[in-house]
């Protein structure tokens, strides 16, 4: 299979990074190249293999239900881009 | 409370049925939040409840809070459901100013709670409402479009907060249904604590699932979602508009686009939310900061050692215990701190005036005052003393109403405003004969009318005996009396 | 003391705690020498000033009980450090200072160590020449113009240039190894949930792991010691135990199997890697262990796999890098163009690149014939490791398919780039421990290495195996300070 120009766009509009017809076009041929790579795995009967998720082969440890009051607004917000100093600052958002 | 199941939208030719699926999104009660351990508590300055976990900084890892696990299995339990002893964490990915990691943690394929039901009590009977599941997930932040005019201010208080995402099967018919369903939801979650169900702080949303099809179908029409609305008068009023939007398009021979859409409450319409070009693919795939959540057998027994009686079964020992109706054991047992005052005023004192006087006076109060029962300005202990006061005879049932207008104000005890205006009835039958003698003397001519058959007029002999004793004589001496004397 | 930072971890603890050195000269001496090193690109960050403040704090008031006591050492760009400037080699996070510091390098200055610096890094540890980086290539001390391997392509160069004693990596899939392959210096790779990912900015979750880089087996084990600690803020923490990796170092491998995995003698292979290869398994059998022929018939399948799936989890772990909460933003006229724009501005070629493919093999429709199709042949690339392991103790096999090239070399070619990782890349996907140790030169002079690959939570035992092998090696680097 092949990855096309209008399949480019569309990846790259849902992971939000922009991209030129130019751009597109050598994104696409890398990816292809990729994915005729990729494609080895197509060989391999998996039909009756179960999913390997994690390696860490031990149970889901739970947190004990405390919480830690110290506010640490200041810290939060001082890597943001804006200098608002109660809230992190987008452009206006329209619903 | 209950309402009737039948809704149909009607057009000239055709009758339509308004088929609807809630995704109920209820806060979980916790003290901290789902993956890291900053704190709930509602109305805290913006983002001074947020820890480096919860704004998405670089290296920072999820750890799942046992306490939250624990709630969903309680509220499982509660919707009789199945608990999935393995469930997974997925990321739920998309790009939104108050979603910090750009992807929320969900449950997609494997829910911690699988299949339960919800019972309705409607005016004709009973009704089940499936449950298809119910999955833990982190709430997102909230973005405030109000206080600057070129940006979006994020808070992020909320962001990282557990909830339960209660997904109905699509077995809803009516507005009313949706309003009985969700208040049954929102009772069950209080009386397990796991939910607060307050609407107003958001602790309690829906996502409203409404599509419509002629009457007698079989298939279901193209559902349309209706996203985050946080009231039940907003669910109803969503689910008309839509159901009659999409009713019309029928009629006008036009298709249904399956869409999300946003209720506009202030023009009370639905509208759609996202355009197509920028259709969501979420891209769900397993957690990998998380691991499969194993729930123990262990776990669950004992958690369900701790499941305390639930509203159908309370209202099923009031009423083959107390002898209430239906309806009385409903209203009693539909909010758990009704329940709670109910029992405590029980404790000492006659189930019936009980019954009575908190569904009665008290509820009259409440509405009046716009309180909820936790804020009752009669304690139940004080009520429970006025009840015993009218059934060992010391007052009136009407001088009670007064007394309890008097108790409103500052939870005062029944017993000492009787003490302190002399409002003791007069039960001392020689007192009673002597105002009854005065009454006979002052009306010879009314007593002989009602000698010669004007039996109507003993109402106005009692209101009499009544007013010489100024309201506190004993009705029911005063009516054995009188009768003795007139009729004698 | 003549070259101070020629010596070794141990040695300078040495040094340390009977007094003959200080920490501020050791502090003063790694700095001198990196301050004259500039042209290598080592360094994103330096923390020089600090650092001598802190050796001159810890030479009035020495704990000589600590593992690392005075030591200054300087870390991947990778790992977040309180107060001081982390960018994971990438332009999004060019302005960023963390509030935190990650537990790995918590435990180093618990334990005395000093940071140095941050070291250079591709961009998100997705490269394996550290050509990716924002900041710039790294010169490999080896010889001019040549790439240090990567992502830890800083870490290596400043290892092997003498620049830090020690340093620590990551390594997703081959990360730490492969660069150690190409600088002549010693990297491992520890069972994933050794130690803890909290406060390393993540590329692929189910694969990174933080490991010791050092100039010789018994740095690496005594580094690992410090650095391989249960954590409860990371889920995926492996609370089992660990052992005094240094202390229990021993040089007696007689009688353990070793596996020689036929499947690793890839087509086109150098000769000189075959050559390295026997001289090993010469080496092994001189210590007295055996050598067994095994199979592990899915590993051509390893790199594939691995262009699936860390590039699904990098895209997903990536989407916070959106110009709001930290880091570089690019102004848009609404909020889609401020991301779109940030994230494309601020993401290097590789990295957007990997975000595509990740986001395109999770998309609706690709998701199971990708993605989880790739979960599936993973499972299959475990559960040939867990076979052999029923017959095998370890693993031995080259780290890497070639030495070091030139910068520049493959950059306009990802598929050759990713090939490079091909002896690597099953050990992350099967989350199992492997070292690579220097183990000979090729024709150019460059220096090449072996791989040991162990069980799950065994590190001790590929480092036994590791420290035998260099024994009997005897590998010297031929660093000429050409650059200075």
């Amino acid at each position: 299979m092949t990855i096309d120009l209008k399949t480019v766009k569309h990846i790259s509009k849902l992971a939000r990074i922009s991209t030129d017809e130019k751009k597109a076009n050598k994104l696409a041929n890398d990816l292809n190249s990729i994915f005729k790579f990729i494609e080895a795995l197509n060989e391999i009967d998996t039909e009756k293999v179960e999913p390997l998720t994690s390696v860490a082969n031990t149970k889901l440890r739970l947190r004990e239900d405390k919480f830690e009051a110290n506010n640490i607004r200041d810290k939060i917000l001082k890597n943001s881009p804006d200098e608002n100093k109660d809230y992190f600052v987008v452009p206006k958002v329209v619903e | 409370m209950a309402k009737t199941n039948q809704f149909f939208i009607e057009r000239e030719q055709n009758k339509y049925e308004v088929v609807i699926g809630l995704e109920v999104h209820a806060q979980v009660t916790s003290a901290s939040k789902l993956f890291s351990s900053s704190p709930t508590k509602f109305g805290a300055e913006p983002n001074t409840q947020v820890s480096l976990v919860d704004a998405a900084f670089p290296g920072m890892l999820p750890v799942i809070n046992e306490f939250c696990v624990k709630q969903a299995i309680k509220t499982g339990i509660g919707l009789k459901a199945k608990i999935n002893k393995n469930s997974i964490f997925d990321r739920k990915n998309y790009f939104y100013a108050d979603l910090p990691q750009g992807y929320q943690i969900s449950q997609y394929k494997y829910p911690i709670i699988g299949e339960g039901k919800v019972i309705l009590d409607m005016v004709d009977g009973q009704k089940e409402i499936g449950i298809e599941r119910l999955h833990l997930e982190q709430d997102a932040g909230k973005s405030i479009h109000d206080i600057d005019p070129t940006n979006t201010f994020v808070d992020l208080n909320r962001s990282g907060v557990a909830l339960m995402e209660i997904v109905s099967k699509p077995d809803l018919r009516s507005p009313d249904e949706v309003n009985v369903y969700i208040k049954k939801l929102r009772s069950i979650m209080r009386y397990l604590g796991t939910c607060d169900g307050n609407m107003q702080e958001g602790s309690l949303r829906a996502d409203v699932n409404v599509s419509v099809r002629r009457q007698g179908d079989d298939n279901f029409g193209t559902r349309c979602e209706i996203k985050n609305v946080n009231s039940i008068k907003f669910m109803q009023m969503a689910i008309i508009y839509e159901a009659n939007r999409q009713v019309d398009l029928i009629e006008e021979g036009k298709s249904i686009d399956q869409e999300t859409r946003l209720f506009d409450t202030k023009k009370n319409e639905t509208r759609s939310m996202r355009s197509k070009e920028d259709a969501h693919d979420y891209r769900y795939f397993p957690d990998p900061d998380l691991l499969p959540l194993e729930i123990s057998d262990e776990f669950i027994s004992q958690i369900k050692d701790e499941i305390p009686e639930l509203p159908d079964e309370k209202k099923k020992r009031f009423i083959d215990k107390f002898n209430l109706s239906s309806y009385e054991a409903n209203i009693l047992v539909s909010d758990i701190d009704t329940s709670k005052y109910f029992e405590e005023v029980i404790k000492n004192s006659d189930v019936k005036l009980a019954t009575n006087w908190i569904t009665g006076e008290l509820f009259a109060v409440l509405n009046e005052k716009n309180l909820e029962i936790s804020e009752s300005p009669v304690s139940s202990n004080n009520l429970s003393k006025l009840i015993n006061l009218i059934k060992d005879g010391t007052i009136s049932g009407k001088i009670a109403k007064t007394i309890f207008e008097e108790m409103i104000d500052g939870d005062k005890d029944p017993q000492i405003i009787v003490d302190q205006k002399g409002l003791k009835q007069e039960s001392d039958p020689k007192a009673l004969e002597e105002l009854i003698n005065k009454v006979i003397k002052n009306n010879t001519s009314k007593v002989e009318e009602y000698k010669s058959g004007k039996e109507k007029l003993f109402g106005f002999f009692v209101g009499q005996v009544m007013k010489e004793s100024k309201g506190k004589g004993n009705p029911q001496l005063i009516n054995k009396i009188l009768k003795e004397k007139l009729n004698g | 003391m003549s070259d101070i930072t020629k010596l070794s971890l141990n040695e300078l603890i040495q040094n340390i705690r009977n007094k003959k050195l200080s920490s501020k000269e050791i502090t003063n001496s790694f700095i001198e020498r990196s301050e004259k090193s500039k042209k290598l690109n080592t360094y994103v960050t330096d923390n020089f000033s600090s650092a001598l403040e802190a050796a001159k704090i810890f030479d009035e008031k020495p704990n000589m009980d600590l593992k690392l006591p005075g030591i200054p050492i300087a870390v991947k760009d990778l790992f977040c450090t309180n107060g001081v400037r982390t960018t994971a080699g990438s332009k999004i996070l060019n302005n960023f200072i963390p509030p935190y510091e990650s537990t790995v390098t918590q435990s180093m200055w618990d334990e005395g160590a000093i940071l140095l610096g941050k070291l250079n890094c591709d961009e998100f540890a997705m490269g394996s020449s550290n050509e990716t980086s924002f900041f710039g290539n790294v010169q490999n001390p080896i010889g001019e113009n040549l790439v240090p391997g990567g992502s830890s392509g800083g870490s290596s160069a400043a290892l092997a240039a003498n620049l830090t004693p020690v340093t620590i990596g990551t390594d997703t899939g081959g990360s730490i190894r492969q660069p150690a392959s190409f600088t002549g210096t010693v990297g491992l790779k520890p069972t994933y949930g050794s130690c803890s990912r909290y406060g390393i900015v993540a590329f692929a979750s189910s694969l990174d792991q933080a490991g010791p880089m050092s100039q010789n087996v018994k740095d690496a084990a005594l580094l690992l010691e410090v650095i391989s600690k249960f954590d409860n803020k990371d889920s995926t923490s492996i609370d089992f135990k660990r052992n005094k990796y240094s202390s229990q170092l021993s040089n007696n491998i007689k009688g353990l199997k070793i596996g020689i995995p036929n499947e690793y003698r890839v087509e086109g292979m150098p000769k000189e890697i075959e050559d390295l290869w026997k001289t090993g398994i010469e080496i092994i059998k001189d210590c007295g262990a055996e050598i067994v022929d095994i199979s592990l018939p899915n590993t051509k399948y390893a790199l594939p796999t691995y262009y699936i799936v860390a590039p699904a989890e990098a895209s997903s772990n990536l989407a916070r890098y959106d110009g709001v909460k930290y880091g570089f933003r690019s102004e848009g006229e609404n909020l889609i163009d401020m991301y779109e724009k940030t994230r494309s501005k601020g993401f290097g070629e590789e990295v957007k690149r990997r975000i595509l493919i990740g986001t395109y093999v999770l998309s609706s429709g690709y998701y199971d014939a990708y993605y989880l199709k790739a979960q599936k042949v993973r499972q299959l690339i475990k559960k040939d490791f867990d076979n052999v392991y029923n017959n095998v103790d370890a693993i031995l096999t080259p780290s890497t398919p070639s030495s070091a090239f030139k910068i520049g070399e493959k950059t306009d070619d990802p598929v050759s780039m990713y090939l490079n990782d091909i002896f690597t890349v099953p050990v992350n996907l099967a989350g199992l421990p492997g070292i690579s140790i220097p183990a000979g030169i090729d024709n150019k002079g460059f220096p090449l290495g072996l791989q040991i690959i162990g069980k799950p939570f065994d590190e001790q035992t590929i480092l036994n195996i590791a420290y035998s092998m260099e024994e009997k090696i005897n590998f010297k680097n031929n660093i000429t300070d050409w650059w200075m």
